[in-house]
């Protein structure tokens, strides 16, 4: 083995990560495990939180603002609006942060750095998946009172979206996380970007209500913005599924991971020292 | 035998002081002139030697500089320095925590690090989970660890608070538990960072003999900081002295050792008081002269080998009457006292009349190991009290007698080497 002051910049160790999967699989245990001790609800908590979220949208933006969901019940529109952006916007997060959080055990032992993020974005699986199971039992509920729902063949690619917005929370993520290792602006940046950018993505509000052309084409550029509406398509019926669009999404994936990577193999190497 | 750690011209800088606009714009000047330019770092020619306690002028300081040596493989080797010698940052840098500004190191074999014991423990979870943790962190398998749980289990000695959760251990038991799981671990090469400081006495015994039987049995590479000096001696065979971020020797763990304890202190074997003013040894009744230990028959300047008679000649002028003596100690390396010497009656009347004294103590051939040894000295009154007492007066080395080729090399435990006899006879 040889260490050097810097390694190839654009290059990722399979093998070694893949040696550490047990490594892996221990950290996802133990978030688990660890995320509600001592809460008197414990595991309750992934359910609540968002079932509070969805009533004050629907009261909110649906009762006051009188924002149209196209048809779709509220509560089901914005179950699933949030579900997935709030899966994005927490994989986007805890990469962005996984130096800082982590700089403690980094500081002790050397493992594949990339683990982290990893393990991350399988953690907030979990909260994500309670809350499709949410989903499904109010879309159970919607169907049976004979709402107008369809589900489109389209469905069977919903892992495959949910696969391209957790890369691209990494690699956006990854960009930001190993600037702030130095700066700790970009942390603070950061959360306000996440917080502004649920506007500009369709999430509260369906895409079909923007009618400004340029408007519309802007949006369509915010790369979650396709991916979001192929799931709203295939769940709900509603939306556009354009495989030009999510094309376009795949390849700013794509590159952003590649440029994540780069980034994060230069400052994976000495970020102890400035961290 | 094979090589198993060579570096290479491995330097490490550091940049002090606070983040702020002023790192911006050092960045952003070093991404253009590297980046852009593509010409040097304008920021690795400047930074200052290490020196911890003296004002910097450079907001940039040489952790280590230029450290170029290689470790054998089976080699135990102690890193021993000053704080701030750069002792960790060496472990860091081989431990892959953090990377070299210039150089490279080259390691043959898996590296395993403890940089710190239970690296990884959460408090939440038990014992038991924990050591899957902190075995997985270190880079062992599942499979690895389960196959070892029982022994590093009985190793730590926690067997009973094993299914308790780590926030309810003292801290001694964290450390216990935490090196049970890092000595299971089978790596090529061990990086060991002071770890023992913790643990009782039984355990740092039980830690210390597991790395001897790491390294001596099963033939791999330990890598060892420490400040204790006796766990140094008795686990390493090399020691590598580092002073401000530069190696300032390598070689025997023995002679490393001690030319670190000797440190900056000049090295006296002879003492002459008449020109010191302010002795601890002086008084207006009683004065010291000279003090020196030599070669016997020889000057000051000779070499006292293990095989040579070596006498301490002191010199005293007394002004008034006393009954009085002089008692040594004699001190190793470590600073312990070996044994306590003094003549008084058994050898010269105590009763002293006023007037210049010079007495000469003999330790006889053969008596001292090799090494270095101090003296403190005492003045007795009535055989009950010292009146004047100095410490560390003059310090002297004995050489190692000269080896056959094909004998032992190395130090024998012990500061003294008495002869005595051993008669056999054949039985049948």
């Amino acid at each position: 083995m040889v260490i050097r002051p810097k390694d190839r910049l654009l290059t990722l160790d399979w093998k070694e990560i893949w040696r550490y999967r047990d490594m892996y699989v221990l950290f996802v245990q133990r978030a688990f495990r660890t995320a509600y001790k001592q809460t008197v609800l414990g595991p309750l908590w992934f359910i609540i939180t968002p079932v509070l979220s969805v009533i004050v949208y629907v009261a909110v933006f649906g009762g006051i603002a009188n924002i149209p969901t196209d048809g779709v019940p509220p509560a089901l529109f914005y179950l699933l609006g949030i579900s997935v952006w709030g899966y994005f916007a927490s994989c986007l997060n805890s990469t962005s942060n996984s130096f800082v959080t982590n700089a403690d055990i980094f500081g002790k032992v050397y493992f594949p750095r990339i683990i982290m993020p990893l393990v991350a974005v399988t953690v907030n699986l979990l909260a994500f998946a309670i809350q499709l199971a949410i989903f499904f039992v109010f879309y159970i509920y919607y169907a049976a009172t004979g709402s107008d729902l369809h589900i489109h063949w389209q469905v069977v690619l919903f892992p495959v979206l949910m696969f391209i917005l957790a890369m691209m929370a990494v690699g956006f993520g990854m960009i930001f996380s190993s600037m702030t290792t130095k700066y700790r602006d970009l942390q603070i940046i950061l959360g306000k970007v996440i917080s502004l950018w649920v506007y500009v993505t369709p999430v509260i509000y369906p895409l079909s209500m923007v009618t400004n052309e340029k408007l519309h084409l802007a949006m369509s550029l915010n790369p979650v913005t396709p991916v979001m509406e192929a799931v709203k398509f295939s769940l709900l019926g509603q939306g556009q599924f354009s495989w030009l669009w999510l094309a376009y999404s795949c390849l700013v994936t794509f590159i952003l991971l590649l440029v994540g990577l780069v980034f994060f193999n230069k400052v994976q190497k000495s970020f102890m020292d400035t961290v | 035998m094979a090589t198993a750690i060579e570096f290479e011209h491995v330097s490490k800088q550091y940049r002090l002081g606070l983040v702020s606009t002023r790192t911006l714009a050092h960045d952003i000047r070093r991404f253009w002139i590297t980046n852009v330019l593509h010409k040097e770092d304008p920021y690795l020619k400047i930074g200052e030697t290490n020196d911890r306690a003296t004002k910097g002028t450079s907001e940039y300081v040489w952790a280590l500089r230029d450290i170029d040596f290689k470790v054998e493989q089976g080699d135990v080797v102690g890193i021993i320095g000053k704080n701030g010698a750069g002792k960790s940052t060496l472990l860091k840098l081989l431990s892959r925590v953090t990377g070299p500004t210039t150089g490279t190191i080259r390691a043959h074999g898996r590296i395993g690090s403890l940089l710190e014991v239970g690296t990884g423990f959460h408090g939440e979870m038990t014992g038991r989970e924990n050591i899957f943790m902190n075995g997985a962190i270190l880079g062992m398998t599942r499979k690895e660890i389960q196959a070892k749980l029982d022994e590093i289990i009985d190793f730590s000695g926690c067997e009973r608070y094993i299914d308790t959760p780590v926030k309810r251990y003292s801290s001694g038991m964290t450390v216990r538990l935490g090196f049970a799981v890092a000595a299971f671990l089978e790596p090529e090469i061990l990086v060991v960072d002071e770890v023992l400081a913790v643990g009782d006495a039984e355990f740092q015994k039980k830690a210390i003999g597991k790395m001897k039987d790491v390294s001596q049995g099963e033939g791999r590479t330990v890598l060892f900081v420490s400040h204790n000096m006796t766990s140094i001696r008795s686990l390493c065979t090399t020691g590598v002295l580092l002073e401000k971020g530069c190696v300032k020797q390598i070689g025997q763990v023995d002679a490393i050792v001690s030319m670190y304890l000797k440190g900056d202190s000049e090295v006296f074997n002879y003492k002459n008081f008449e020109n010191i003013v302010g002795s601890a040894l002086r008084s207006p009744e009683f004065d010291m002269l000279e003090i020196g230990v030599r070669k016997k028959g020889g000057t000051y300047d000779d070499v006292m080998s293990m095989t040579n008679d070596i006498e301490v000649y002191m010199r005293y002028s007394l002004k008034v009457k006393k009954n009085l003596q002089i008692t040594l100690h004699v001190k190793n390396e470590q600073g312990e006292a070996i044994f306590s010497c003094s003549g008084g009656d058994r050898c010269y009347p105590c009763e002293h009349d006023p007037g210049e004294y010079e007495q000469i103590m003999l330790f006889p051939a053969n008596f001292f190991n090799w090494g270095t040894y101090a003296l403190d000295v005492y003045i007795v009154e009535d055989r009950e009290h010292s009146i004047l007492r100095d410490y560390d007066v003059v310090t002297f080395t004995v050489a190692n007698r000269a080896h056959e080729i094909g004998t032992f090399m190395g130090k024998e435990p012990g500061d003294i080497t008495p002869q005595f006899e051993f008669k056999e006879k054949m039985l049948n």
